[in-house]
């Protein structure tokens, strides 16, 4: 039995459907990510879990019980809120106490408890100090060991890495893993940032509109997107429209308007004269003129048209034959690195016939 | 502070001096110098038919100079500081019963809807409108011998085999003006700090399982403190030194500090002794917002 089930969960605000018959399960100790951009409802579906807000219809199970006539405060889920949310008027250790207070632990139990969860988050010094002195990491790490301190069921996270900049945001990243490993307890992390869910999550749920896009681990999200805007969503992707020419079990013949044929992954499903959208990573298209390009099956011809030096890897963007643009990416780790190509050079731009992913309009 | 003054710009020097100016002269003029001509008159002797008595006399025999006498005559009688402390007692009802009664309502004004905090605020200000004398000269109507709310009381008291009580000229009459005039300065200080109160703290208190009263004594209390404070510093000092609502409404052995004070000055005409008391009053105040401030400042080191 999963721990958490969501179940045809919908709820409207006025004529606006925010979430529109959603059904998920979250398994216990797992990291769960609500993706999508703003507006796509993760938020109304947190505030759910959390007790805030009600559904219009369908249930939420928590253990099998339904949660729907459990206040907030006695559901044992617990949430770090965006902006924190810390008393202003008590300090680190009253902060992080509260809700044993709450439960009424006695003393020696609210020591302990206190102890440890400051302990976890590297906060010990910190006790003795109100929130208006700590920097914006160390809220964030209160706000979470007060979330933990009573060992709740499940942790909801509503974009808790939001408000901090971005060397802090990956080094809170790595914290927040090690922390979920440590205590065990289920996270629900809510972002519209897909790095950050790429990098926490065991598994994401993509939303949009109110709906469950695609649920699936980081890795099969980005290598297989089911849809064109899961593919759009997560990383960066050319995406090429396209025409099935032939279905096999092996391979998939297609056909782009203006550029020829070329060979694509199998779909199961799909069949002559099926549209769709042919997508493919930057980092898998290969960029040449000669060579290891032109020994693959998938070449076409372009002219580069901009690149831009990022350090680590420089992106080419290439203008093809049929004036679509397509983006590849070179790590400059390769032999004669950024220096490659121009703008203006003509370029050939190819993939492997097992790389990419048709979908289906 | 140092650092702030030096890098100011001669323009912005000139500025500062020009805003803070006028208020500075005014109080100068109006505030200090009387506070100064008050301690020295509390020294003097009165003068024969009210005012002071000179202090140099061409008469070296009637030379009377300065003394300790209404300072000696202040603490000789105890029927000074009981008013002193009876004023103190009213002072502290009003501030009490206003206190409760304010804060529900800035509470609920603060978490109504926007849209309708500001006709809500301008309610609570609206009695402004009309004269202070006169809507305390309504109580004495309202409060008067005839009126339904004596004939109601008297009723009750009657059926049950108590006597008939006067509600005009007593403790109660006066009390129950301070509080009404008052009340607003109350539910402004207190509203204006609810308002600003982050909502997100009380849903973070829910979440972490408190209860509604919990979520209020824990959260919202502690941190409407300010509001509380300077609330009852604006109701309490007023009414501290408030006569005329005692002059109108209270019985003759109703008499407060600020009618001590008055009858100094316009009716004994001993302005020496009125302007001891003056003095002690002001004292008195000063002691009670430092012991406020001191309790309000180990609790709120947050701010």
């Amino acid at each position: 039995m999963p721990l958490l089930e969501i179940r045809n969960v919908t709820r409207r605000f006025g004529d606006f459907v925010a979430v529109d018959n959603i059904s998920l399960s979250i398994e216990s100790g797992e990291f769960f990510t609500l993706l999508g951009p703003s507006g796509c409802g993760k938020t109304t579906i947190l505030r759910m879990i959390a007790g805030f807000d009600l559904p219009d219809a369908g249930q939420i199970l928590l253990d099998g019980q339904d949660l729907a006539g459990t206040p907030p405060e006695k559901r044992p889920v617990r949430t770090v809120f965006q902006s924190y949310a810390l008393f202003p008027h008590m300090t680190v250790a009253q902060n992080v106490a509260f809700p044993l207070k709450m439960a009424r632990c006695s003393a020696d139990e609210t020591r302990q408890r206190l102890g440890e969860a400051l302990e976890q988050v590297h906060l010990t010094d910190k006790a003795p100090a109100y929130p208006h002195e700590l920097s914006g990491g160390q809220k964030q790490r209160v706000a979470l060991a007060r979330g933990l301190v009573n060992r709740p069921s499940i942790l909801l996270l509503d974009e808790p890495l939001g408000a901090l900049d971005a060397k802090l945001r990956e080094e809170m990243q790595i914290e927040l893993i090690n922390l979920q490993r440590d205590v065990g307890v289920t996270f629900i992390f809510v972002t519209h940032a897909q790095v950050e869910a790429l990098a926490l999550s065991h598994r994401i749920a993509v939303m949009r509109e109110g709906r469950v896009e695609q649920v699936d681990e980081p890795a099969r999200l980005y290598a297989f997107p089911k849809s064109r805007f899961v593919a759009d969503f997560i990383g960066h992707i050319n995406l090429l429209d396209a025409q099935v020419l032939e279905a096999t079990h092996g391979h998939l013949r297609l056909t782009i308007a203006g550029l020829g044929e070329m060979i694509a992954p199998p779909l199961a499903g799909a069949a002559p004269g099926g549209k769709g959208t042919f997508a493919i990573r930057p980092e898998q298209v290969r960029i040449g003129i000669h060579g290891e390009v032109t020994e693959l099956k998938n070449h076409f011809p372009g002219e580069v048209t901009h690149f831009l030096y990022r350090g680590d890897v420089t992106v080419y963007k290439v203008r093809l034959a049929n004036g679509m643009m397509i983006e590849a990416l070179l790590p400059n780790s390769a032999p004669g690195g950024a220096e490659l190509f121009k703008v203006g050079d003509p370029v050939r731009v190819g993939w492997r016939h097992d790389a990419g992913v048709f979908l289906h309009e | 502070m140092s650092d702030e003054h030096a890098n100011l710009s001669p323009a912005a020097r000139l500025t500062k001096w020009l805003v803070s100016g006028p208020p500075f002269v005014f109080l100068l003029l109006f505030f200090v110098a009387p506070s100064i001509i008050m301690v020295v008159a509390s020294f003097r002797y009165p003068g024969e038919f009210g005012g002071l008595a000179p202090v140099a006399a061409a008469d070296p025999a009637t030379l009377q100079g300065l003394t300790l006498e209404t300072y000696r005559f202040f603490f000789s009688d105890f029927i000074y500081t009981e008013i002193f402390i009876k004023s103190f007692f009213v002072a502290l009802a009003t501030t009490v019963i206003c206190l409760v009664m304010a804060y529900p309502l800035a509470l609920l004004i603060a978490r109504s809807p926007k849209k309708s905090r500001d006709l809500m605020v301008l309610l609570v200000i609206l009695p402004f409108a009309s004269n202070f004398l006169i809507r305390v000269y309504a109580w004495m109507i309202l409060l008067g011998p005839q009126a339904a709310l004596s004939q109601l009381v008297n009723g009750v008291l009657g059926a049950v085999g108590a006597g008939p009580v006067h509600l005009l000229f007593s403790p109660f009459a006066v009390l129950i003006a301070m509080v009404y005039v008052h009340l607003p300065f109350m539910v402004l200080p207190l509203y204006t700090n609810l308002e600003k109160h982050d909502p997100s703290l009380l849903d973070a208190a829910q979440d972490l399982g408190a209860n509604a009263w919990r979520r209020f004594w824990h959260v919202t209390f502690p941190l409407s403190l300010p509001g509380i404070f300077s609330g009852s510093t604006l109701v309490f000092i007023p009414v501290l030194g408030m006569f005329a609502i005692p002059d109108i409404l209270g019985g003759t052995g109703d008499m407060l500090i600020g009618n001590l004070i008055k009858e100094q000055f316009l009716g004994t005409r001993d302005w020496p002794f009125g302007s001891t008391l003056s003095i002690m009053l002001t004292l008195a105040v000063l002691l009670c917002v430092w012991l406020a401030a001191r309790v309000g400042s180990t609790r709120g080191r947050y701010a």
